[in-house]
């Protein structure tokens, strides 16, 4: 099959405008007669819905949470990026476009990354209409700062909590149409399938996660707004509840899945303390403008510091490696996440990790501190190192913070193209769900950036043109496809409740988690792959064996629930080890050891590897397919990386 | 690594079907916690252990786990949050408690927040109160630039102050009155205080408060608890200027008031 990325022809910033002018327009006293369906209420799901509903469509949201405001991007704590130049210093649409495209190692479309630069202003001018309170100058003004591998001011940011605060901004405006009627919201229900008649979407199954009720809703169109999967990695960033199962049931049923392996590994995460942890926490990576990363210079230093023999004050200026710096004098403490991660795995591979385990290296404020003082430090980072006090019960101000790589993001997700559209006519993909701009690799400040520019300003243009070319008849909510689909939910909950084995569900996933991390995290190996290939597949025929899951459908289970996206976990892991396997380049987030300079940096092979990899479902235990999506550079020249 | 000190502790936690049904405490032990973990992964252990006896794992609401989505509550030792300042269970650890101690869990009680199970209630009325008016009426699109309104700074942070309420409802938890004023005083304050704010000022707080009232919280009665126990440190001066703003608008601006209040 033949992807359509549906591009626009001609100059980068006409491409947008243009293709909205050729976009058909859906006449507005036809709007109301259109169902859209939104599942998820992100940044993306709650943007999407609220501005769907404005245009005056009747929109059907979902979350599975008790409201929602609580979901994910609520926790993104650095900022957002918009290409406006309030600072005069340098920054333009075209630069933020490049940044991205470059911070993405050349694996994203340029059309895409453009257009996505040129919304940023936008979305800072409506999220400051809705009263989000940005920091701002004595003046009055908006301020900026400076955030991940970026030589410009150019993230506007809330505190530590730029994320739910335009998250409430979004949640605001969902919230009216609520009022106005114009949307019917779902909460604590979980979506389990998309409907699809004649190839296309028209429709979802969901569960009512008190009842147990397993319902149909049809709509002519429905977007997936549903995150990412970064938790097939049993720890990450991610909320507890954060899955793949809406992505993953929509790729079986037709839907391609593109790049999955492309995952964001955050530098700047508090170490795992022990087997019990459930998640990792975040220390925001703006913490790196003013923090040095070091390790000790030697082994037995290192030793001595996990030992609890000495604090890290002890350690002589002589006996610290300040990595980055050393390694990047450029950009330094600075350098993007993929090259901060790896650089600090480094160490600790080096036997130079710190702390109990030794799996850390140090985020050191004392200079900060010396130069702006310590109320300068904690009026920049209070929240975060109050939150890094109550984690890990050591006060930052005296002793360095110790950091390690944590899993965060996923580049990959469903394939669509520039409308948003997956290859199934009518389901659509937004934000982190979708495989989206960032490419290889995702710069800082840029996800909150995406899942509002696709829910604001570009799934309210791009949807109109396929609604007006399918018509306002309402969708046949009796056709035999609902009532299949759900019989077919219906049967996966069943034999999901016959397993009585001997392990919990929660083991499997911790199980699958140890074997994404060290086959397919921060670096990887054709033959490390190919065994976690062969390691997976028995851990999910265990599963479907010997796992527990308890109680009934028909009341709240939160058992059955996890249980389900355990099991789709387990089948995008051989996923993503697959198209790992078939990557044989190092790129962004994506390092393949046998693909590296002579530096020890990522190696891209854009002879062979320039392209989008869409995989699609074949059956049940059937090799997926690999569809190729050429990623054409008209207007950047692609470089190697460096930010030495 | 504190794998060595590990504690033994007693939980009494109360167990309930679903809404209709009547609760009842059960006791629980919780072998080999770690201090390092937190308090809801010290309840996913005990959890493990139930699931492997065949048992009802306690139902318990969480999900962002880093004190930010306000999902997790609970009820530690007669304090919502447990026993420290500023924080969500979430975020609290077991090294707050000590070896051999009994813990009691309990929902949050407040009858406009019944409960669904065991410790997770209904907060939905959070929303609806939201929904009547939590809002400033911007479409998408055609909206001034950002810079076009330049905000003090003094007044832009204290209305991010108010902005930081995560919706826990640990504020009515609290509250011998299942009082939810601080809560929609904060959301009232925000955009109360800025520019953007003002056109429904008057007409938005008459909504929510006319929602806070139909969901059947409590009043207010200064105690103060709120204010104690909320995990964010949401201050009780939201609740003056909210009140401040409700009585202006019934006094004086009634019929401004009501040009704005269909939200349209």
């Amino acid at each position: 099959m033949t992807l359509e990325a549906k591009i626009p022809e001609g100059p980068l910033a006409e491409k947008w405008s243009k293709h909205k002018f050729n976009l058909k327009l859906v006449n507005p006293a036809n709007k109301r007669k259109y169902d859209i369906i939104v599942v998820g209420t992100g940044l993306a799901g709650a943007s999407a819905a609220a501005s769907l509903a404005e245009l005056g469509y009747n929109v059907k949201a979902f979350c599975f949470q008790d409201s929602p405001r609580r979901a994910h991007s609520i926790a993104a704590q650095g900022g957002i990026n918009a290409a406006k130049n309030y600072q005069n210093d340098g920054d333009s649409v075209y630069r933020l476009f490049y940044d991205t495209i470059k911070g993405g190692d050349y694996r994203a479309r340029e059309g895409n990354v453009y257009r996505l630069a040129e919304v940023s202003v936008n979305i800072i001018d409506q999220c400051v209409a809705q009263g989000v309170p940005f920091a701002r100058e004595y003046g009055g003004l908006l301020d900026n700062r400076s955030f991940g591998g970026s030589q410009v001011s150019r993230t506007f940011y809330a505190r530590g909590q730029t994320g739910q605060q335009l998250l409430l901004g979004a949640y605001s405006a969902l919230n009216r149409q609520i009022h106005l009627g114009k949307v019917k919201m779902y909460t604590r229900t979980e979506m389990l399938d998309v409907v699809t008649i004649d190839g296309q979407a028209k429709g979802i199954v969901t569960r009512n996660l008190i009842t147990g009720s397993i319902d149909t809703h049809s709509g002519h169109a429905v977007l997936l707004c549903t995150g990412g999967y970064g938790n097939v990695f049993y720890l990450s960033t991610n909320a507890a509840g954060s899955n793949v199962t809406a992505a993953w049931r929509a790729h079986k049923r037709g839907a391609f899945f593109a790049n999955p392996c492309y995952t964001q590994i955050h530098p700047t995460c508090i170490p795992v303390t022990g087997d019990h942890q459930s998640k990792l926490t975040l220390m925001s990576e703006s913490l790196r403008n003013d923090g040095r990363v070091w390790a000790p210079k030697t082994v037995e230093i290192a030793e001595r510091l996990r030992k609890k023999e000495i604090t890290a004050d002890h350690v002589a200026e002589d006996d610290r490696d300040y990595f980055l710096e050393r390694k990047y004098p450029s950009f330094g403490n600075l350098v993007p996440r993929d090259v901060a991660s790896r650089n600090a795995k480094e160490m600790v591979d080096d036997g130079r990790g710190v702390g109990g385990s030794g799996f850390a290296v140090f985020l050191d404020f004392a200079d900060a501190i010396r130069r702006l003082g310590k109320d300068a430090v904690a009026a920049k980072y209070g929240n975060l190192f109050d939150m890094y006090y109550q984690i890990t019960d050591e006060d930052p101000y005296k002793q360095p913070m110790r950091i390690y790589p944590a899993v965060h993001y996923t580049m990959g997700g469903l394939w669509v193209d520039y409308n948003l559209s997956t290859n199934v006519p009518g389901l659509y993909a937004l934000g982190e769900c979708n495989f989206s701009d960032h490419g290889a690799n995702r710069l800082g400040a840029s996800a909150l950036m995406q899942g509002l520019a696709d829910g604001y300003f570009v799934i309210p243009y791009t949807l109109g043109d396929y609604l007006a070319t399918i018509g306002p008849k309402p969708v046949d909510g009796n056709h035999p496809a609902f009532a299949q689909t759900k019989q077919d939910v219906m049967a996966r909950i069943n034999s999901l409740l016959a397993l009585k084995g001997t392990k919990t569900v929660n083991e499997y996933h911790r199980d699958l988690g140890h074997i994404m991390w060290e086959y397919c995290g921060m670096a990887r190996t054709e033959e490390g792959l190919t065994k976690a290939k062969g390691l997976i597949h028995e851990l999910r025929a265990d599963f479907w064996k010997n796992a527990l899951v308890v109680g009934e459908n028909e009341e709240v289970n939160p058992a059955l629930e996890k249980a389900g996206r355990v099991a789709d976990f387990l089948e995008l892991g051989e996923l993503m080890v697959d198209d790992a396997l078939m990557r044989r380049e190092s790129c962004g987030g994506h390092f393949r050891l046998e693909s590296q300079t002579p530096e020890g940096e990522a190696l891209r092979d854009d002879d062979h590897f320039a392209f989008v990899a869409a995989w699609e479902y074949k059956g049940d235990n059937q090799p997926e397919v690999l569809n190729k999506e050429t990623l054409d550079f008209e207007f950047v020249h692609l470089t190697q990386r460096s930010y030495k | 690594m504190s794998t060595n000190n590990n504690m033994n502790l007693t939980l009494k936690v109360w167990r309930q079907k679903n809404a209709d049904a009547k609760g009842a405490f059960v006791t629980y032990k919780a072998e080999g916690i770690s201090p390092d973990m937190s308090f809801l992964e010290m309840l996913d252990v005990v959890n493990e252990s139930l699931i492997l006896k065949g048992e009802d794992p306690i139902h318990f609401d969480h999900d962002c786990r880093e004190g930010i989505c306000g999902m997790c509550s609970l009820y530690i030792n007669g304090r919502p949050h447990g026993p420290k300042r500023a924080i969500t269970t979430c975020q609290l650890h077991m090294r707050s408690f000590h070896d051999g101690e009994t813990i009691t869990i309990e929902p949050w009680r407040a009858g406009a927040f019944p409960v669904i199970k065991d410790l997770a209630t209904d907060r939905s009325a959070f929303d609806r109160i939201q929904q009547a008016g939590g809002f400033i009426s911007v479409n998408t699109g055609g909206v001034p630039d950002a810079n076009v309104i330049p905000i003090p700074k003094v007044i832009a942070d204290e209305a991010f102050n108010s902005a930081t309420c995560i919706g826990c409802g640990a504020c009515v938890a609290a509250c011998k009155n299942a009082s939810a004023m601080l809560f929609v005083s904060a959301k009232v304050s925000q955009l109360a205080m800025l520019p953007q704010g003002q056109p429904e000022r008057y007409s938005r707080v008459q909504a929510m408060v006319a929602q806070m009232d139909e969901e059947g919280f409590g009043n207010c009665t200064n105690t103060r608890a709120c204010e104690a126990e909320c995990p964010k440190e949401i201050t009780l001066t939201n609740i003056a200027r909210m009140n401040n703003d409700f009585f202006s608008a019934k006094l004086f601006r009634e019929e401004h008031a009501h040009e704005h209040a269909s939200g349209e």
